[in-house]
């Protein structure tokens, strides 16, 4: 049973990441993409954890851990950029 | 004396307890020697970083903290749910998105931080700015027939409690 | 308990899917950017805090070895949630929305990001 959830989970999360790219090639503006990517990271990050539930190893976490950084911090940093001019004042 | 010697040691304690607590959910591993290095990370890293906060800040209730954490998760649930009802079954043209003011009691830098992360957690609401003079808080509201009912529930649910925790 | 754990988990996978499909679907479905604002920072955060809770419950009843490195994960993603959307709300308020479309502060102040800016920090055209 669990063979099947996770294979729905992982279709799910797919599927939204497919979305989230569509947004991303047709977004109105900049700000959307910026969110379209800020989405896409945390959906690899879910699909990255599913694969590890598949795999049986917990290896993905430490990988998951640093995309969830590296997602968030480059997503402030586009946001400061656009509302500044710069990153580090 | 002790007192003195104690607060050069421990600049912030929560700061030191929460590192520690860190270093234990990242070894993934609960062994002696891993407590005794997330303590040494949690003396030094306070100690090196002191003069980036010269202010200590304070937690009067931390009971009432953990109290209060577990009701944003309930509410994150709940919330969860609400959007996504309005998602699936509601047009865009039937949705009513508002601008909302809520008037803030609340002093602290660290409590205003709080309720705004949880008023952006909780249910079709978001928050966008604050005003300059940091009395007034502007929330974006995916859909409600009644603004001042929700400014009411933002109020007297969050940040009552915050009120009690933090001052 | 083994079957019930499967069931558990079995459950929090799919409530986890079902959740990140649908933020990305709001994402599409929404037509302005502040109500677009709404649907990934609510979805996606329970979306990921399903799955973490599966592998944690997962890697605890059927690997025999008590992780709990997943609860480093959600806590991270959801206090990074709010600073995120406020961000991004802060950047689509700066490029898009005019101070006089919002409501009043009610106070002496108007709304922080629309303060005076200084000449040597003048926002560039990002277009």
């Amino acid at each position: 049973m669990i063979h099947y959830a996770l294979l729905f989970a992982s279709g799910c999360f797919s599927i939204g990441m497919l979305l989230n790219l569509w947004r991303i090639r047709f977004a109105p503006g900049v700000v959307d993409r910026i969110l379209a990517l800020d989405t896409l990271v945390v959906n690899a990050i879910a699909l990255l954890n599913v694969y590890g539930i598949m795999q049986g190893t917990a290896v993905y976490f430490e990988v998951s851990l640093l995309i969830a950084m590296f997602g968030f911090v480059s997503t402030v940093a586009y946001c400061r950029f656009i509302l500044r001019g710069n990153i580090i004042e | 004396m002790i007192r003195k010697i104690l607060y050069r040691l421990f600049p912030h304690p929560q700061l030191t307890f929460f590192l520690l607590l860190i270093w234990l959910l990242l070894v993934n591993n609960l062994t002696v020697g891993n407590v005794v290095l997330g303590l040494i990370l949690g003396v030094l890293i306070p100690g090196i970083t002191q003069p980036f906060w010269p202010n200590r800040p304070k937690v009067a209730r931390p009971l009432k903290a953990a109290q209060y954490i577990l009701l944003v998760l309930w509410d994150i649930c709940v919330a969860n749910v609400a959007v996504a009802r309005i998602i699936l079954f509601k047009t865009n043209a039937n949705t009513h998105s508002q601008w909302i003011v809520v008037p803030l009691d609340l002093r602290s830098p660290e409590a205003i931080t709080v309720l705004a992360g949880t008023i952006t957690m909780t249910p079709g609401t978001v928050t966008a700015m604050l005003s300059a003079d940091a009395q007034h808080l502007l929330v974006h509201c995916l859909d409600s027939e009644d603004p001042d009912a929700v400014r009411d529930e933002i109020k007297h649910r969050y940040e009552r409690r915050l009120k009690e925790i933090f001052e | 308990m083994e079957i019930f754990a499967e069931i558990v988990i079995s459950l929090m996978l799919v409530i986890g899917g079902l959740f990140g499909l649908l933020g990305s679907f709001g994402l599409i479905k929404l037509d302005d950017t502040m109500r677009r604002l709404h649907a990934p920072t609510k979805a996606t955060t329970l979306g990921v805090g399903g799955v973490l809770i599966a592998s944690m419950l997962y890697f605890a009843v059927f690997m025999g070895d008590v992780s709990y490195h997943e609860l480093l994960i959600t806590a991270f993603l959801f206090i990074t949630a709010p600073i995120t959307a406020n961000f991004v709300a802060k950047a689509h308020m700066h490029r898009d929305v005019k101070e006089r479309d919002l409501p009043r502060t009610g106070g002496r102040y108007g709304w922080a990001g629309y303060d005076e800016i200084g000449d040597e920090e003048q926002p560039i055209d990002t277009k």
